[in-house]
């Protein structure tokens, strides 16, 4: 989806707010949400796809607005409720006010699901990324989408996260790194000697 | 119902909602929380830059194991103890003059957990993950890391499966030092390539 967390290329957020050093963790909860997490996310029948899609799904103001772990936290209590596990009710009851949640998923589940392990591309070739900004879960960043660039490496075929997130299950698919100039994905506004080099599944890309 | 800004209710502390989500799991048996706790010990205790800085430094003094570390990093890596999780397909990517690295993930925070740890929180916040890609070099410079005109930024993504780490260029004026003394001056921020060392 073209949500909030798919920052690549935005504007607006100043400088960073660099630590050389910091805690692991600064606050207590924040270990417990991370404990949250590795715990309970199968158990619930949860995947990486779908954490991370719980957390996309995130009221945008509530994103920007709140802790790396509240994130987590927003996202992961979300898959609970959903996989009937907890009720919004009781979680209000027990935390003692507002306990807000990630909106319902959007997303469909992609039509093609077959299993691929064979790359079509050569290390060399020119491809351009399909441009079809779906409304669940993807890890094709907008800020390529639709862009032409340069295959680097062949990485072995990998799960599809944009099943996986919607219930698909394993399908394997061919996955690349590809080169982008500066130029192409920012045109007038990027920079000469700059690359940026983004991990495609086959699916995302078409010959350029 | 889940984003409702109109709620009657106060928003509960943060401390107050993971209370609540953790009880509620702890007595329908899905979290056990001392077996967890365990990991996150681990995370505590093993994980960090200092797992990254040894591969590094046996980079920088092993000529065969360079070779073997920027062909297969995750074998390479695994040589020195260090897989798992976050780790599972480690690229590694060499600075060089002409070159340098720079890692981000724009989409949420993959970060190499065997060999640096957790992410620490500006690489997870949005000012980082969405200029990294954008404005490297002016991003780099205003972080006090000049990367002169001629050389090459290299941005990675990690959108996918790939983790990846920064091999840096050993400083001059090194040739003394033993591999362990060469791991002491090895950053986190060099192998993610916000710093030259």
């Amino acid at each position: 989806m073209d949500g909030v967390h798919d920052l690549g290329g935005l504007d607006g957020f100043g400088p960073v707010e660099h630590k050389t050093v910091e805690p692991l963790f600064d606050e207590d909860w924040e270990r417990r949400t991370f404990r949250f997490m590795v715990g309970s996310l199968g158990p619930l029948g949860g995947n990486g796809g779908m954490f991370r899609h719980s957390i996309e799904r995130m009221d945008p103001a509530h994103y920007l607005s709140s802790p790396y772990y509240e994130h987590w936290l927003t996202g992961v209590t979300t898959l609970a409720v959903e996989a009937g596990a907890a009720s919004v009710e009781e979680l209000e009851r027990r935390a003692g006010g507002h306990f807000p949640l990630s909106r319902p998923d959007r997303g469909v589940l992609p039509g093609d699901l077959t299993s691929r392990t064979t790359p079509r591309y050569a290390v060399g070739d020119r491809v351009r990324v399909r441009e079809w900004h779906p409304s669940g879960h993807t890890r094709a960043p907008r800020y390529v989408q639709g862009k032409c660039g340069t295959i680097v490496r062949i990485d072995p075929a990998a799960n599809v996260s944009d099943i996986e997130a919607h219930g698909g299950g394993f399908v394997a698919d061919p996955l690349y790194s590809v080169r982008f100039t500066s130029r192409e994905l920012w045109g007038d506004g990027g920079a000469d000697g700059e690359t940026v080099h983004v991990d495609l599944f086959e699916r995302y890309l078409q010959e350029a | 119902m889940s984003a409702d800004h109109h709620h009657p209710q106060e928003l509960a502390p943060v401390e107050a909602r993971i209370a609540a989500i953790e009880s509620v799991l702890v007595e329908k048996g899905i979290l056990d929380i001392d077996a967890v706790d365990e990991i996150v010990k681990h995370f505590e205790d093993n994980l960090g830059p200092m797992n990254g800085a040894k591969v590094v430094a046996r980079a920088w003094t092993d000529a065969a194991y360079r070779e073997r570390l920027l062909s297969d990093g995750t074998a390479a890596i695994k040589e020195l103890g260090f897989s798992g999780p976050e780790g599972d397909y480690m690229v590694v990517v060499e600075n060089t003059p002409q070159v340098h690295n720079l890692v981000v993930c724009t989409l949420c925070s993959c970060y190499p957990w065997p060999t640096l740890g957790l992410p620490p929180k500006w690489y997870k916040a949005p000012a980082y993950r969405s200029r990294a890609v954008r404005e490297p070099r002016k991003l780099l410079a205003e972080m006090g890391t000049v990367i002169p005109d001629g050389v090459e930024i290299r941005v990675w993504d990690s959108s996918a499966e790939a983790r990846y780490l920064v091999l840096p260029m050993r400083p001059d004026g090194t040739n003394t030092l033993t591999e362990e003394q060469l791991a002491g001056i090895v950053t986190r921020d060099s192998m993610i390539g916000v710093q030259r060392l």
